[in-house]
């Protein structure tokens, strides 16, 4: 996927402007930032529900305008934070939408509904036959997530998917997400004002700002090197516990000592500085093995390497991280 | 029962029932046209923001005119008969017809309707899949108020020659004929209900109403 400049001319300035991304294939990308800085309408232009007022984007080798918008659409997984299901129609409906809407025939259809309500959770005996109103909202977003998969999409947008969720559920649809992705490899867009979410979710983050890209990086990236002070101050440079919840276990890393392993409690490569510190803290001890997947030692975590890792993130112009008040220099060119 | 003689109804049904079906046949042939009138004003009256009111305003200022003197008025130009009375029918039934159109459009959850575009919908599999089930509920019970209307002023057209169950009413009224006046009334209350329960049930069949039913709302 290839993105190379758009912009979106509003009163009063764009909402996105001239922005460029190159984005590998199987990637899950973040869209960060606050309200209003144009990560929606950014996302919206790539199936074009918005126009691009001038710049191009590419899916693979095709130029969006390339194709009629319908078509385009049907290409592309699309998920929103309100779900957008159809009221009036069954969970078994609003999934085959777009499978109908391409003409598969029916015994592919029917098979494909049940593979994917069984894909994210909801077995078909119970769900398929009921309305999206009968739902609690995280069985909804599943059916939304399951409707966007419906025609296997090597592209997926998601504006906000799980913004309207209660904590724990949104935890668990990540996961779900997280998994899919790791199973399907699609490229996945995915617009969220959550660091956390950010970071634990996507491969690369794309920091946004009044319409411009602030940052382009892996969320390691982001987090120990915030490209300037709005960026330190969405990764919560004046929080270590904060910023603790952000860097992962791999940032903090030392060499593996003899005679640790086995004896020392584990932590999981995957795992978050703030994990490590709570297993610190709880287990008295003062050395945490670290682990990857298959449980093999890697290495190992002290508290001063937490510490090392938690210290604010060095910036290009060492401003004061520590005032989050201020307004930000105005960006024109 | 003193009053209550159901002679004339007992003993010439067959021409209240040919006048019942008369009436029928022009009320339905007046809703025919009033509705794709009425679709087109109510998809502008939806779609366009400041052509709502003004549409709304113009399809209620036509339901004020008096019946009667409408009929009058349109003598000159179009004399009597059924003619006439479906252009009288057509305008009235307009302004129950927009507003549930215009309405039940605008009620409709705009994310869905992103949705819809979102999914790979063009605009036309939009309104016929989304947006036109989404509002149907509403339009029924316009196309509801709107025929029985329709029904009750088909009565008094029957003032022009239009023909219909008004006719029992005009003629019992000039013959001073109590017994004719009460057939033609029974059976006009009596196809007033039918259409109404009917259109009811209608309602209840549209996939919205259905989904609403089976949530328990």
């Amino acid at each position: 996927m290839e993105g190379v400049s758009k912009i979106y001319p509003n009163t009063p300035r764009p909402a996105v402007n001239d922005v460029s991304l190159r984005i590998a294939p199987g990637e899950l990308v973040a869209l960060l930032g606050p309200s209003g800085c144009g990560k929606t309408t950014l996302l919206k232009m790539i199936n074009r529900l918005y126009e691009p007022t001038s710049g191009k984007i590419w899916i693979d080798d095709t130029e969006v305008h390339d194709l009629k918008a319908p078509a385009l659409r049907r290409r592309i997984g699309y998920v929103i934070q309100q779900t957008g299901l159809f009221p009036h129609l069954r969970i078994h409906d609003n999934i085959a939408v777009v499978p109908e809407l391409l003409k598969w025939d029916k015994r592919r259809i029917e098979q494909r509904v049940d593979e994917l309500l069984r894909l994210v959770g909801l077995p078909p005996e119970d769900y398929a036959r009921r309305y999206p109103a009968q739902l609690s909202g995280g069985e909804q977003q599943r059916v939304g997530l399951a409707r966007a998969l419906a025609a296997e999409p090597t592209t997926m947008l998601m504006d906000e998917p799980f913004g309207a969720l209660d904590a724990i559920t949104r935890g668990r649809l990540q996961e779900e997400l997280a998994r899919i992705h790791r199973q399907f490899r699609q490229t996945i867009l995915f617009v969220t004002h959550d660091i956390e979410e950010a970071v634990h979710l996507a491969d690369k983050i794309v920091v946004m700002r009044e319409g411009r890209v602030v940052q382009f990086d892996t969320p390691l990236e982001v987090v120990t090197r915030p490209a300037n002070d709005f960026v330190a101050d969405l990764v919560g440079a004046g929080d270590v516990l904060r910023r603790l919840s952000l860097v992962p276990v791999a940032a903090a890393v030392e060499p593996l000592s003899d005679g640790l392993a086995g004896t020392a409690p584990e932590i999981s490569q995957g795992a978050f500085l703030r994990d490590a510190l709570s297993r610190l803290v709880d287990s008295g001890a003062d050395r945490l093995v670290v682990v990857d997947a298959d449980g093999h030692p890697t290495g190992t975590l002290s508290l001063r390497g937490v510490q090392r890792a938690a210290a604010p993130p060095s910036m290009d112009d060492a401003g004061d991280a520590a005032n989050p008040a201020a307004p930000a220099p105005a960006e024109r060119g | 029962m003193e009053g209550v003689d159901l002679s004339y109804l007992t003993e010439n049904w067959r021409e209240v029932w040919s006048l019942t079906i008369d009436h029928i046949v022009l009320s339905l042939l007046a809703l025919a046209i009033a509705l794709p009138i009425a679709l087109v004003l109510g998809v502008i009256a939806a779609r366009v923001d400041w052509l709502t009111a003004p549409v709304l305003t113009f399809v209620g200022f036509l339901y004020t005119i008096p019946s009667l003197a409408f009929l009058a008025f349109l003598i000159p130009s179009q004399g009597l008969g059924q003619r006439p009375a479906i252009i009288v029918l057509v305008t009235y039934s307009q302004v129950f017809l927009v507003r549930n159109i215009a309405a039940g459009l605008r009620g409709v959850d705009p994310t869905i309707l992103e949705a819809a575009s979102g999914v790979g919908m063009t605009r036309w599999q939009q309104l016929r899949k989304v947006w036109f089930p989404l509002a149907l509920p509403v339009i029924i019970a316009g196309i509801r108020t709107a025929l029985l209307t329709i029904i009750s002023i088909a009565a008094v057209a029957a003032w022009i020659n239009a023909g219909g169950l008004g006719d029992l009413l005009f003629r019992g009224i000039g013959r001073s004929y109590p017994a004719m006046i009460l057939a033609g009334v029974i059976a006009i209350v009596a196809l007033a209900i039918v259409t109404d329960l009917l259109l009811r049930f209608l309602e209840r069949l549209t996939p919205l109403a259905r989904a609403q039913r089976a949530t328990g709302r």
